[in-house]
C-alpha cells in the first residue's frame, strides 16, 4: 500500500526507543544541588531532562510549588546540562513562592515545572557586544553572554548591584568576558556608579554593535535611554506578571512600539528602544499590596521557623 | 422562584396522578414544565457553589413525561452528536436512569458536563416539537436537565461503569490538550486498545472546563471524575508539557514512537479591542480573570497564593458565556456593581439563556447597544472610567439582521475601576509556529478534512476549538470522537498492510 511521503512518515521504520521519560519516573523536578549565592539569592540545579534538551539561552520556565493553591512563577533558565538532564535556576526571594522555594533542600521535588518558554535570544556574530546584568539579572544574562562569546563576538560585560553583597556570578562572568566592569551604587565594590555610566563610555569609545540588558525594569529603561542617541540596537528581557506562560491569558502584555505584545510568547526579549517601560512598571504593581504582605509574612514565618528550630 | 422541596412536592403530586396512565399527546403537553431548583440569588453571590442544584428524581421523571415521543424527533437533528434523545428520555420517564444514561453514552462521553453547559435552547431544545406546539422554546422538554439528572444519578450512585478496553494493540497515540476534544479522543482510542498519552500544558487537566468555566456553573469535581475515569482506563496524562516547546510535535512521531497525534489544543488567545487605554491597570482579559479565579483558586484568599484584582465597579465587555462567567465571578468576589456592555441586543447574545437569566438575578446590569470607545485612566494609570458609544438598530440587511449603527456624538463615561475584556478568543499560534507544514487558515485555526479530522501532516489529526474557533464543549467532543475513529481506522489499516 502506498504511504504518503511527508516529514513524519518515512523515519518511523527504525524508530529509536521512546525518549520521553515515563510518568513513573519520580526523579523529575528533583533538586540536585542547592547553593546560596547571597543573602537573598539562591542557585538550584533541578533534574529536568526534557527542558534541558530543548532549552536555548534566553528562555524561561514557570514553576509552581503546590498544585492546588500555589502561584505560577516565571524564572529564567540560567544554565542547563543536556547530558545530566538538569537545568539551573537562580532566584531572589521576593514573594511567597521564592521564599518557600529557598526553603527546599536537595532531594526535594518541585511539583510543577513547565518549559522551556519564550523565544530564545537571537545569537549570532554581531561583532562587539555589551552585556549588562543588574542585580539578579546577571544570572539570566550568563547563558546569553556565554553564547554570544561562543558565536565569535567580542563581549564586554557590565555587572551592577546595589552593594557588594548582592553581586552574583562574578567569577562565571569573568571567565567569559573579554572585559568586565563591576559597579555598585554605594561604591563598596568596583566602580561607584550606575551601570549607565560605563555603558555610555563604551557607546562613545568602543562602539558596540549590540547591547543586551537584563535587570530591574528601571535599569533597563535607562540603559535603553543611554544607547538610544547612539542608535545601537539594545535588547532587554522583560519579566512581567504571568499566569499560564503559553499566550492564553494576556496578563503579561506590554506595549512595544505602540503595539500590544505578550511577553511569554512574543518575548521575553524585545527591542529596548520600543518598550513602554513606564506602563510596564505600573502594570507590575497591579498586585503590589499583596506581594508586600507576602514578603513580610514570609520573613515572619521564616524567623518563626528559625526560633522553633533553635 | 421556588425552593427545591416545594418543586419536588409538586412534581411528586404530578407523578402520582400520571401513574400507570397511558398519556395522550394533549395530556403530555399539559404537564407543567419543571423549573430548575437553584440556590437563592442573595445567598449564592456569597459563595462559589453550583447555582443550579439539579432536578429531583420526581422532577426528572415528570419533565421526561412531557416528551411527546414524536416520530420525527427533530431534537436528534439539533444535537451536534445526534444522541437518541427520545429513547433516553423515555427510560428516564420510566425511572430507568442507568439505561437512560447508557443511551446517551452511545453518542456522548461527557453527559454530566454537557447537561450543564450545552446551549440546549439553540440545539436540541430549539427544534423540540413540544416547544413548537406551545410556541415557546422555553417550554420545550428540558432535555439538558434530564441528561444532567441521569448522569449525576450514576456518578452519585458510585457505580460508574467503566468502558471495556480491547486488548493492547501496541500502537501509541499522543493527544495534545486535555479539554473535551482531547478527553474524548483519548477515551475512544484507549477503548480500542491503543496506548494513549495526553499532554497538557497546565498543571491540571481539563482544559477550559477547569480554567475557564467557574465552579458555580460546572463543579470541578465532575471534571476531575472524568479525568479519573480516563486514568482508570489506562490513559497516561502528562501535565506541565507544552507540545511545541517541551517537545516538538513531529518529534513525538519521528522519535518518541507515537503512531499518531491528535491536536485538541483549544482556542486560547484572548482578543483585545485595540482601543486607547487597554493596558491601564485594571484592564484584563476574561481568560486571565477566570484562570486566576478558577484554576488558581484566587477566590480562596485564605489558601491561594495567586492574587486577583478586587474590584468595586466592573465593566465586562462582551455577551457570550465567557462574559457572563466573568461578570458573575466579579459579583462573587465582592464587586458592588457589575455591567455587561454589549454592542447588540439580548437576542444576539451568544450566551446560554440560563446564564443570562442567572446573571440578571445576581444583579448584573446589562448595557445593550453600547460599545466601548476608550478606557480612561487616572494619574496613577488605574482605570477610572469606560467611554461608551450608544448604538441603534439599523434597517435589516440582506440576511434580515438589523445591524447596530453608532449614534454620532453619543459618547458618555461609565465610571468603573475594572474592565474585563471578553470579546472572544483566537487560536493559540504556538503549535503552528513550532510545527512545520501544519496548515492553518487566516485566523490560525488548523485546517482539517471534515470527513476524518486529518490535517496537512500525515498521522496528525485535530479537532475542537483549535479547528472551529471558540465553539462549544459538545462540538469539541464530537470532533474528538470523529478523529479517534479515523485514527483507529488508519492504525488498523497500517497493521494489515
Ligand atoms: C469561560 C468559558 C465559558 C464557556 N462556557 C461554555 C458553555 O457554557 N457551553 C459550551 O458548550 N462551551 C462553553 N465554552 C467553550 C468551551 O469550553 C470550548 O469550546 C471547549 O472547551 C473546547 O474544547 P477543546 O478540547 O477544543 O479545548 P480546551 O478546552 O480549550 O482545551 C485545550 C487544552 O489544551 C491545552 N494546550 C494548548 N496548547 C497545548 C500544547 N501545545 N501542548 C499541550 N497542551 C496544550 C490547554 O492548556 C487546554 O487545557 C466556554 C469557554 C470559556 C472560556
Ligand atoms: S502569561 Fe498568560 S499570556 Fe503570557
Amino acid at each position: 500500500m502506498l504511504q504518503p511521503l511527508t516529514s513524519t512518515g518515512d523515519m518511523r521504520k527504525n524508530r529509536p526507543k521512546p525518549c520521553i521519560t515515563p510518568l513513573e519516573d519520580q526523579s523529575v523536578n528533583t533538586i540536585l544541588e542547592k547553593q546560596q549565592l547571597s543573602q537573598e539569592v539562591f542557585r538550584f540545579i533541578i533534574e529536568s531532562p526534557l527542558i534541558a534538551r530543548e532549552r536555548k539561552p534566553g528562555q524561561f520556565i514557570i514553576l509552581q510549588l503546590d498544585t492546588e493553591y500555589g502561584e505560577r512563577v516565571p524564572l529564567t533558565i540560567a544554565d542547563a546540562d543536556e547530558h545530566k538532564g538538569s537545568i539551573t535556576i537562580i532566584f531572589q526571594t521576593v514573594g511567597n513562592t521564592t521564599h518557600r522555594l529557598a526553603a527546599l533542600e536537595v532531594g526535594d521535588k518541585i511539583e510543577n515545572v513547565l518549559g522551556p518558554l519564550g523565544h530564545p535570544t537571537d545569537i549570532r556574530k554581531f561583532g562587539k557586544v555589551v552585556c549588562v546584568g543588574g542585580g539578579i539579572g546577571v544570572a539570566p544574562m550568563h547563558p546569553i553572554a556565554q553564547a554570544m562569546k561562543q558565536a565569535g563576538n567580542e563581549v564586554h560585560i557590565i555587572i551592577g548591584a546595589r552593594t557588594k553583597e548582592l553581586i552574583v556570578m562574578e567569577e562565571e562572568m569573568r571567565a567569559i568576558a573579554d572585559e568586565l566592569t563591576i559597579c555598585t551604587d554605594d561604591g563598596s565594590f568596583g566602580r561607584k556608579a550606575l551601570v549607565t555610566e560605563p555603558l555610555k563610555e563604551l557607546c562613545e569609545q568602543w562602539k558596540p554593535d549590540l547591547v543586551a540588558v537584563i535587570g530591574p525594569p528601571v535599569m533597563m529603561k535607562f540603559c535603553a535611554e543611554t544607547t538610544r542617541p547612539f542608535g545601537i540596537k539594545t535588547i532587554v528581557s522583560l519579566n512581567t506578571i504571568m499566569v499560564d506562560g503559553t499566550g492564553m491569558c494576556g496578563g503579561c502584555r506590554v506595549t512595544i512600539g505602540g503595539e500590544t505584545k505578550f511577553v511569554c510568547v512574543d518575548g521575553p526579549e524585545f527591542d529596548g528602544h520600543l518598550v513602554d517601560f513606564d506602563n510596564m512598571m505600573l502594570r507590575l504593581g497591579t498586585y503590589k499590596n499583596r506581594e508586600d504582605q507576602d514578603h513580610h509574612r514570609c520573613h515572619l514565618d521564616l524567623q518563626l521557623e528559625e526560633k522553633t528550630n533553635a | 422562584m421556588h425552593d427545591r422541596s416545594t418543586l419536588d412536592a409538586q412534581a411528586r403530586a404530578v407523578l402520582n396522578e400520571l401513574k400507570g396512565a397511558k398519556l395522550t399527546v394533549k395530556q403530555r403537553a399539559a404537564i407543567p414544565s419543571q423549573e430548575m431548583p437553584a440556590q437563592d440569588p442573595l445567598q449564592r453571590i456569597g459563595n462559589m457553589n453550583e447555582v443550579a442544584t439539579g432536578y429531583t428524581e420526581a422532577q426528572a421523571r415528570v419533565e421526561a413525561a412531557r416528551c411527546l415521543q414524536c416520530k420525527t424527533a427533530p431534537c436528534i437533528k439539533g444535537c451536534p452528536v445526534a444522541i437518541d434523545i427520545p429513547r433516553f428520555v423515555k427510560y428516564a420517564e420510566d425511572g430507568e436512569f442507568l439505561q437512560s444514561l447508557a443511551v446517551i453514552k452511545e453518542s456522548s462521553l461527557l453527559p454530566a458536563i454537557c447537561g450543564r453547559v450545552c446551549p440546549q435552547e439553540s440545539q436540541c431544545q430549539e427544534t423540540c416539537t413540544l416547544g413548537k406546539m406551545l410556541k415557546d422554546v422555553n417550554k420545550s422538554v428540558s432535555i439538558g436537565r434530564i441528561e444532567r439528572y441521569v448522569a449525576d444519578f450514576e456518578r452519585e450512585s458510585g457505580e460508574v461503569s467503566m468502558p471495556e478496553t480491547a486488548p493492547d494493540t501496541g500502537k501509541r497515540i499522543a493527544v495534545i490538550g486535555s479539554g473535551p476534544a482531547g478527553i474524548t479522543a483519548a477515551a475512544d482510542l484507549r477503548k480500542e486498545g491503543h496506548g494513549v498519552t495526553v499532554f497538557e500544558a497546565f498543571h491540571k487537566p481539563g482544559g477550559v472546563m477547569v480554567y475557564g468555566i467557574p465552579e458555580f456553573r460546572l463543579p470541578k469535581a465532575i471534571v476531575e471524575s472524568e479525568i479519573e475515569n480516563l486514568k482508570q482506563m489506562g490513559v497516561e496524562i502528562r501535565t506541565n508539557f507544552l507540545v511545541g516547546m517541551t517537545r516538538k510535535l513531529v518529534d513525538l512521531i519521528d522519535q518518541d514512537g507515537y503512531d499518531a497525534v491528535f491536536i485538541g489544543s483549544g482556542a486560547g488567545l484572548p482578543k483585545f479591542m485595540h482601543i486607547e487605554g487597554e493596558n491601564l491597570i485594571g484592564v484584563l482579559s476574561a481568560n486571565e480573570y477566570l484562570t486566576r479565579s478558577n484554576l488558581m483558586k484566587a477566590y480562596d484568599t485564605e489558601h491561594a497564593q495567586t492574587p486577583i484584582i478586587r474590584s468595586k465597579v466592573v465593566a465586562v465587555l462582551g455577551g457570550g458565556n465567557v462574559a457572563m462567567d466573568a461578570a458573575r465571578t466579579a459579583v462573587r468576589l465582592g464587586a458592588k456593581k457589575v455591567y455587561i456592555v454589549y454592542r447588540r441586543t439580548e437576542q444576539e447574545m451568544p450566551a446560554r439563556v440560563e446564564e443570562v437569566a442567572h446573571a440578571k438575578e445576581e444583579g448584573v446590569e446589562f448595557l445593550l447597544l453600547q460599545s466601548p470607545s476608550r478606557i480612561l485612566g487616572d494619574e496613577r494609570q488605574h482605570v477610572r472610567a469606560l467611554e461608551v458609544l450608544s448604538y441603534q438598530l439599523g434597517e435589516p440587511d440582506a440576511s434580515g439582521r438589523r445591524r447596530p449603527i453608532v449614534i454620532e456624538g453619543s459618547e458618555h463615561e461609565l465610571p468603573v475601576d475594572t474592565v474585563i475584556v471578553s470579546i472572544g478568543n483566537d487560536s493559540n499560534p504556538l503549535l503552528e509556529r513550532t510545527t512545520e507544514g501544519l496548515a492553518t487558515n487566516k485566523w490560525g485555526n488548523i485546517i482539517i478534512n471534515e470527513e476524518d479530522c486529518s490535517t496537512s501532516l500525515d498521522r496528525v489529526y485535530a479537532g475542537g476549538d483549535i479547528v472551529l474557533g471558540a465553539a462549544t464543549v459538545i462540538l469539541a467532543m464530537g470532533q474528538g470522537r470523529k478523529a479517534a475513529a479515523a485514527i483507529h481506522e488508519r492504525l488498523t489499516r497500517d497493521q494489515q498492510s
